[in-house]
């Protein structure tokens, strides 16, 4: 790993701590709750990517922890801004969460572990960009809360092209990926901090 | 002019040949841990002096102490192949000189500390005094329980600060000097098991090598438990507020992770990453103090 890589993932971590120092505490406490766990996740991956390099990401718990920061995340958005829409995401979360782990950690469930993946980070990545770009169009939030719309949009494009590589289909070389991913993940984390500071 | 640019290139070449033997990262991790103990009083950022003083004093005592310890082991650093490059293990500084150094800098340090505050300078003394007398000299090469009994000393610099901040011993620093008691086994028991094969060459005891791996990796992650234990419940006692200890508990939840994946999952991967994220930790711990310290006053 470069030196401008761990340059990039330690801003990652400040910013993912600074989000949840001072940038959650006026909001409810499940969506607190939600969003500690969102960008803890963001904080603690930046770490041992800086401390273990790119190879943890051959880990199977970082494909887990890759699906519960969008759930975690979305969760939190319509705990918040979608009171209608509680009980019934609440439900998905939780059971796409269960599913996500049994599926991963025993290994009788082959192609379905894949399926339940993309549809539970699918469906919450989803969320994220949908969910706040409503709210501005509507004219609930200001239109600075669309970021959390383009941190969606980069979670997906950084989903999509770790899935792809782990399948062993990848977009681009897996080089270009780990360049990608520094940047992608300071992007991603940057874009719903400042969103956030609009809410 | 020539004599001093002359001068200069020495003192340059010295500082290069000490700074190794200071063990650099280590004294400034010890010493974030005095800021931070300091700063868990609150106390105003702008007594430059006093702040000063404190790491003027930190500094000194911990390099000297610690070049105090090099000298001591010089035998045994010449044995292990990751120690044997060090300036005295390989001849660099001479065993007086660093002697000389080490003594006068420990010196000055506690020195430094006792005209600050004769209870700061108390604790910056047993500091000094567990880490060469206790630690290297009686426990190292006897025990492997060295670590914990010797590792007293890494506690007190926290402990030291908080006394210069509050003016007396309180539970709270006692509770934050525990912390870096229990979180010392973390540091250290990774490390010994990754330098297992160079400790057992060179006669050193560790828990590896006593009482075996599993047992060494139960104790890790009890350590770790422990420390993480400890400072919650004193950044809490501090009063800090939400924001910090949510941050302190996802850090925290983090070594839990990495202890149970160490216990379950062993690898030379995980051991050392283990160990540095233990790094990672205190010494975010510390800057989060340092930072709650200094947005509370202003604030």
């Amino acid at each position: 790993m470069s030196p401008r890589d761990r340059a990039l993932l330690l801003v990652t971590g400040l910013l993912a701590a600074y989000q949840i120092t001072f940038g959650i505490d006026q909001m409810c406490i499940t969506s607190i709750c939600a969003y500690t766990v969102a960008f803890g996740i963001l904080l603690v991956s930046s770490l041992l990517l800086i401390i273990l390099g790119f190879e943890v990401l051959e880990s199977p718990i970082v494909v887990i922890l890759a699906t519960i920061l969008p759930l975690s995340l979305s969760f939190g958005l319509v705990w918040q801004y979608f009171p209608a829409g509680r009980d019934l995401y609440f439900g998905f979360a939780l059971a796409g969460l269960l599913a996500i782990i049994i599926t991963r950690l025993l290994p009788m469930f082959g192609k379905i572990s894949t399926v339940v993946l993309a549809l539970v980070h699918g469906v919450s990545g989803l969320v994220i960009t949908i969910l706040p770009l409503v709210l501005v169009i509507q004219g609930s939030m200001p239109a600075g809360f669309v970021l959390l719309s383009l941190g969606g949009a980069l979670i997906g494009v950084g989903g999509l092209l770790l899935s792809f590589l782990r399948l062993g289909k990848p977009i681009l070389s897996r080089q270009q990926i780990l360049t990608l991913l520094p940047v992608l993940l300071l992007l991603m984390t940057a874009a719903y901090v400042g969103g956030f500071a609009f809410t | 002019m020539d004599n001093f640019y002359m001068w200069m290139v020495a003192l340059r070449t010295k500082f290069r040949a000490y700074w190794p033997l200071v063990k650099g990262l280590q004294t400034g991790l010890l010493v974030s841990t005095g800021l931070g103990g300091y700063m868990s009083a609150r106390c105003p950022i702008h007594d430059w002096e006093t702040l000063t003083g404190l790491l003027i004093s930190l500094v000194a005592s911990i390099s000297g102490s610690t070049i105090l310890n090099m000298w001591w082991d010089r035998d045994i650093d010449a044995i292990m192949p990751r120690t044997l490059n060090r300036p005295l293990a390989s001849g660099q500084i001479q065993p007086g000189e660093a002697l000389w150094v080490g003594v006068a800098l420990s010196l000055f340090g506690v020195g430094i500390a006792v005209l600050m505050s004769p209870l700061f300078g108390l604790i910056i003394f047993a500091g000094v005094f567990f880490n060469i007398v206790v630690y290297t000299i009686w426990l190292k090469r006897r025990t492997c329980w060295s670590i914990i009994i010797g590792g007293l000393a890494g506690g007190m610099p926290i402990l030291a600060g908080r006394v210069l901040g509050v003016g007396a011993i309180d539970w709270v620093g006692i509770l934050l000097c525990l912390s870096i008691l229990f979180w010392i086994p973390t540091h250290i028991m990774t490390f010994s098991m990754k330098y297992h094969a160079d400790y057992k060459a060179a006669g050193v005891p560790t828990f590896p090598s006593t009482y075996g791996f599993p047992t060494t990796r139960v104790l890790v992650a009890f350590s770790s438990v422990l420390a993480a234990l400890s400072i919650g419940i004193a950044a809490y006692g501090v009063g800090m507020t939400w924001g910090y200890l949510r941050v302190l508990i996802v850090l925290s939840t983090g070594l839990f992770a990495l202890a149970a994946s160490s216990l379950l999952r062993p690898s030379e991967r995980t051991n050392f990453g283990l160990f540095k994220y233990a790094s990672l930790y205190m010494l975010s711990s510390m800057l989060l103090m340092v930072i709650f310290g200094v947005l509370d006053v202003t604030t």
